[in-house]
């Protein structure tokens, strides 16, 4: 168990102060009132000795006390229950509202290298078992109040019976100690070859197609079934030995069970210091002095995978957060557009630099493409742009403003940005185009719609502006998708331009729309365009030319074709192409 | 029909000998109580110490029984259950295995996963603990009823009364409970739709200075779910209290009216002890008759789920290859009046299509998205078969073929570079015995990998991580054409896969191809300069034919691939 990340945990306690102490104080309560109720019990059996010596009145107080224990500690469970268990919820949700919050000022490096599924499943997963964790934890706390308060009571009815069965207990957590090593290791194994097997699952089922196509089914179930019999092997261990849990601490206390009885119907009959009804309380109490030890047994492997999960979640919680905005920023109030690059140096990572010493002047209303081959680092000066990659050395200037004087958010206000991967989110159409702008009016929205081109096929769905858009737009095609992006930053009117024209997927009469639209856009705006369109390329003002993450050439294209260097190849490899 | 009894079968001993076990435990167990009953009413009462003794040591030798019979029991069970787990595992993915495209889009991929894995652990769990439980449990429940009878009849109806109100209890929270955790299933998708978009959106996110909003919109998810995570905690917090509370007041009862029977002479005060201890042992039981209902409610959903897959016919199936007999034709590729509808789309993906390509002739095939382009090779293959027409390769229908056979002729390209973990060579056999080294070699130079692959770090026997990770996007993509190659493939599909190769290794690559004899190319893209060149183009429009000829022709007599050529040339 690492105590370290338990205090850590601590933390997020002290808000939910309140629901935390009443699980706790209720716990208390309830447990002492719980454990109380044997020793009226027994009260009560020795006040019936045998045929004609019954002292009912004593016997209807006992049972009024019995009554009444009974219902106040049904109350103090209730609590303790509803308690530990909101507690626990709220006390993941706080995490979870924390994790999103911080994930949301990191550095992109961390959405760009992590996969998101992973992050995902700490968010929703582990979090799912730290408050299981949490509640099971408080198990094992009413558990070890249980087992405390029994101890007491029976020290006050025989010190020497209760003195045995403490000698015995050791019985219990020797068994506990042998069950969860064994089980742990077991499980251990079986978690990591249950991951095998569902990496390999994954990796076959989803690429079904390839597998198929090159007959690869017989090889596949062949290796299938080499990982599933390993599973089974650890399987069956993990299985039988978290099952002896029951049945093994049953023992134990049936063994104590029976010492208590013999011992204790020695001294009734020995030194007299029992009574009947106080031999028939301990054995009460022997019996649910066992039920903690099962609980906390069967508890500890869950445990130990919840403070595994709770790590998960605080190395998201660890990552570093963006360099907080400059104290007195400068905000551009009349942007003009013009940008200056320079003597700029960036690299992803410290051992490979990238670009070096890069100078750039835009004049307002310019056009800048830049292109290269697949996977050449294209959207390296975007992130740039728009801070979210910080360079390594040099600046960039808005107006002559350094960017990094400016909040982020005034700076990105600045800009309008039409990536290829075209994000919508789970929302109305409506709401979608407006997304930088929530208060604007219906005409507005409708006049970005029809400027990009994508009234027409929104008047044709079924609810028009009110349609919902799934799970990232999945209900529309990809062309319209770009559309509503180019509403979405037709509503914003940026001075400056950011535009990743579409490669593929988007059918040639939708393609021609969204050009269209792009032109449009970039009128009178100076605009950077991650370029694939010959007719873009052609008339834009500077082209930067990218290969395998550095600018290796810069300028307009006829001076580019001049240079007969990467760029004119480049271009002509278009109608060179021999045939095959 | 495939059942789980089939599974259970060879099993069967251990499901007999396993609950057999577990019923002795608790025979052991059910006669503990009146064992000590008998230290205390015969023991102390005859103040015979030896009589204790010898109580006590059956008591202990009663224990050590169960404890044996019941370590039998877990270890029948974890083998029995593990065993028909691992049977079903393997089942679901053979047939999965065999089942086509058509049937896999319909199951979904992520179902498949959740099917082989989740399903069968629920289920596995299920079985462990029915043979541990279910007899056990229903047993100690009679028992004691019937042991609380054997002490004192009227008494009994306490057990009874308590029995059937704490059932009652437990089936009322149960099944006020288990709606509530399938809303709270939709509250905890939505939170994680909303973390997958924010990750998914960051860049727009952030461009757009969006962040509060969107922390805004988690948070009010995440109270969502905690409203219903506390409505859920509120009922279930009464299991406890209200069971227990039933079983206090049993006990005020037996106490009360025991004390009139003994008053009366008709019991004996150890005789109470005993029936307190059978009231506990029935809540036990009850708690883990509850346990077992909502297990069973799982296993029976999960169950389902797995046997869904184990019925379902595979249907791509191999023809009857006796019909082949060898035919001499010309025409490598026939399609003649081709129809294809996907399983649940509406409109027809492709159109009547008659085509024939030649042995040695390229074909281009160039549209827009959702033209059809995917479907015309995923028929070619019989990755799914046509609606209406006929597809012929030299001459036979496809379906006629052994479906091995076919897809032995067709080497396949696929538009993602998508390569398996393992290594290089594993990657470019794919299983296939008969393929030798020269093959390898000589796939490896035509599509330009052999430089990159000598100089990997152990060369063929280089280690490629899931999904292709430590290799570049360009590697990877070659190494998929050299993978399609080394089977020496009498037609090669080549679905729009040069995207991440540059100019010049894509233009010797090309030349490469243009060498290898007898074979048959099928070219898809969306941009013509990568098809210009080709035998014969096809365009596809809307899944009918736009135009087929060569390019001058096209730019001739096809508008389309006019309009699609001068947007790409500008």
């Amino acid at each position: 168990m690492n105590w370290k990340i338990l205090k850590r945990l601590f933390v997020y306690v002290k808000p939910l102060k309140i629901e935390f102490i009443i699980n706790v104080v209720s716990g208390i309560i309830g447990t002492i009132f719980a454990a109380m109720i044997p020793v009226i019990v027994g009260n009560a059996i020795d006040l019936a000795i045998g045929q004609g010596n019954v002292d009912f009145n004593g016997i209807f107080r006992n049972t009024i006390i019995l009554f009444l224990l009974a219902i106040l500690c049904s109350v103090f469970q209730w609590m303790y229950s509803f308690y530990g268990a909101s507690f626990s919820y709220k006390l993941s949700n706080n995490i979870r509202d924390e994790m999103f919050k911080r994930i949301n000022y990191m550095p992109l490096s961390y959405m760009d290298t992590k996969p998101h599924g992973d992050i995902v499943s700490r968010m929703i997963n582990d979090l799912d078992a730290v408050s299981e964790g949490v509640m099971q934890f408080n198990q094992v706390f009413s558990g070890i109040i249980m087992v405390v308060g029994t101890i007491v009571f029976m020290m006050l009815i025989s010190v020497k019976v209760s003195l045995m069965v403490i000698i015995l207990t050791p019985l219990f957590i020797l068994v506990s100690y042998f069950i969860v090593s064994k089980s742990y290791i077991a499980f251990r194994s079986q978690a990591k070859l249950q991951g095998d097997l569902t990496g390999y699952t994954e990796e076959m089922i989803s690429q079904q197609k390839i597998v198929s196509a090159f007959k690869y089914e017989k090889c596949a179930i062949q290796k299938f079934g080499t990982i599933n019999e390993k599973l089974y092997k650890s399987g069956v261990d993990s299985q039988f030995y978290s099952s002896l849990t029951n049945p093994s601490i049953r023992f134990v206390s049936v063994l104590i069970y029976a010492l208590v009885g013999v011992y204790g119907a020695m001294i009734v009959l020995g030194e007299q210091t029992l009574t009947i009804g106080q031999v028939s309380s301990l054995l009460i109490y022997v019996n649910q002095y066992t039920r903690p030890f099962i609980e906390i047994t069967s508890v500890v492997t869950q445990l130990q995978s919840a403070t595994a999960a709770l790590q998960r979640v605080f190395n998201v919680l660890d990552e570093n957060v963006e360099e907080p905005d400059k104290d007195n920023p400068v905000k551009l109030n009349d942007c003009k557009g013009n940008v200056s690059i320079e003597n700029l140096y960036f690299s992803y990572t410290k051992d490979t630099s990238l670009i070096e010493d890069f100078n750039l002047e835009v004049k307002s209303g310019q056009k800048i493409a830049i292109v290269g081959p697949t996977g050449c680092g294209k959207t390296t000066i975007i992130n740039l742009l728009m801070r979210f990659y910080e360079p390594t050395k040099g600046q960039i200037k808005i107006d002559g403003i350094p960017i990094r004087d400016m909040t982020r958010e005034d700076l990105r206000n600045l800009y309008g940005m039409v990536l290829q991967d075209t994000w919508l989110y789970s929302g109305t159409v409506r709401d979608n185009i407006a997304y930088g702008c929530e208060s604007a009016s219906d005409e507005k929205i409708i006049e970005a719609a029809k400027a990009a081109n994508a009234d027409n096929f929104i008047r044709k769905l079924e609810h028009g502006y009110n349609t919902i858009l799934l799970e990232n737009g999945v209900n529309i095609s990809q062309g319209q998708k770009q559309l509503l992006c180019i509403a979405r930053v037709m509503m914003k009117d940026p001075k400056i331009l950011i535009l990743d024209e579409a490669t593929s997927n988007i059918d040639t009469r939708t393609e021609q729309k969204v050009q269209e639209a792009f032109d449009k856009l970039m009128k009178g705006r100076t605009s950077f365009v991650v370029a694939h369109r010959l007719s873009t390329i052609r008339n834009a003002d500077i082209i930067l030319v990218m290969n395998n993450g550095n600018i290796i050439e810069k300028g307009s294209h006829d001076k580019l074709i001049q240079q007969d260097g990467f760029y004119s190849k480049m271009y002509y490899s278009q109608f060179e192409m021999k045939n095959i | 029909m495939v059942k789980l009894s089939s599974f259970l079968k060879k099993y069967k001993l251990h499901i007999i000998w396993g609950p057999f076990f577990k019923l002795i435990e608790a025979v052991f167990e059910l006669i503990i109580p009146i064992y000590m009953a008998n230290v205390i009413d015969i023991g102390i009462a005859n103040r015979d110490k030896e009589y204790i003794v010898k109580m006590g040591a059956l008591i202990v030798l009663f224990a050590i029984g169960g404890l044996t019979a019941a370590v039998g029991c877990q270890y029948l069970a974890a083998k029995a259950s593990q065993g028909v787990g691992v049977d079903l595992r393997k089942a679901v993915f053979e047939r999965v295995n065999c089942l086509s495209y058509r049937q896999i889009d319909t199951l979904g991929t992520s179902s498949l996963i959740t099917r082989i894995t989740n399903d069968v652990n629920n289920l596995q769990n299920a079985i462990a603990m029915t043979i541990r439980l279910a007899i056990r449990a229903p047993f100690l429940l009679i028992g004691s009823v019937i042991m609380s009878v054997m002490i004192d009849a009227r008494m009994s109806i306490i057990f009874l009364i308590a029995v059937v109100v704490i059932s009652l209890v437990l089936f009322l929270l149960i099944t006020k409970a288990s709606p509530m955790f399938t809303r709270r299933q939709t509250k905890l998708d939505k939170i994680s739709l909303l973390a997958r978009e924010n990750l998914d959106g960051s860049r727009v996110i952030r461009a757009f200075s969006k962040q509060k909003n969107e922390i805004n919109r988690f948070e009010n998810a995440g109270g969502n779910l905690l409203d219903i995570d506390v409505a859920i905690a509120k009922i279930l917090a009464f299991l406890n209290p209200l069971t227990y509370i039933v079983v206090d007041f049993s006990i005020i009862a037996i106490l009360w009216i025991g004390a009139f029977q003994i008053n009366s002479g008709l019991l004996l005060q150890g005789k109470i002890l005993a029936l307190i201890n059978y009231m506990m042992q029935i809540l036990m039981v009850l708690f883990i008759v509850a346990m077992l209902v909502m297990l069973f409610t799982r296993a029976s959903a999960a169950s389902k789920r797995i046997f869904e897959i184990l019925n379902i016919e595979p249907d791509i199936l191999d023809g009857d290859t006796k019909v082949i007999t060898k035919n001499e034709t010309v025409n490598k590729v026939e399609f003649q009046n081709v129809s294809f509808t996907y399983e649940h789309g509406e409109d027809d993906v492709l159109k009547d299509i008659s085509i024939t390509i030649k042995k040695n002739e390229t074909l281009g095939i160039i549209g827009g998205t959702g033209s059809g382009k995917s479907t015309f090779i995923n028929l070619l293959s019989r990755f799914y078969d046509v609606c209406k027409g006929k597809i012929l390769i030299d001459g036979i229908d496809v379906k006629d073929y052994k479906v091995s056979d076919l897809r032995e002729k067709i080497g396949i390209v696929p538009q993602k570079a998508i390569l398996f973990s393992g290594t290089v060579e594993e990657n470019l056999k794919m299983g296939r015995k008969d393929i030798t080294k020269e093959d390898i070699e000589r796939a490896l130079k035509i599509s330009q990998s052999y430089d990159f692959v000598s100089k990997l770090n152990g060369g063929l026997n280089f280690k490629i991580e899931r999904d292709g990770k430590n290799l570049s996007g360009g590697q990877k993509q070659r190494l998929t054409i050299a993978r399609a190659l080394v089977g020496n493939p009498e037609i090669l599909i080549l679905d729009d896969s040069s995207s991440a190769l540059d100019a010049n290794t894509d233009a010797n690559l090309r030349k490469e191809l243009g060498k290898i004899s007898g074979i048959t190319v099928i070219i898809i893209s969306q941009k013509f300069s990568s098809i210009r060149f080709a035998d014969k183009i096809l365009v596809l429009d809307d899944g009918k034919i736009a135009g087929l000829g060569t390019h001058e022709e096209l730019l001739e007599n096809c508008n389309l691939y006019k309009e699609i050529y001068n947007s790409q040339v500008g």
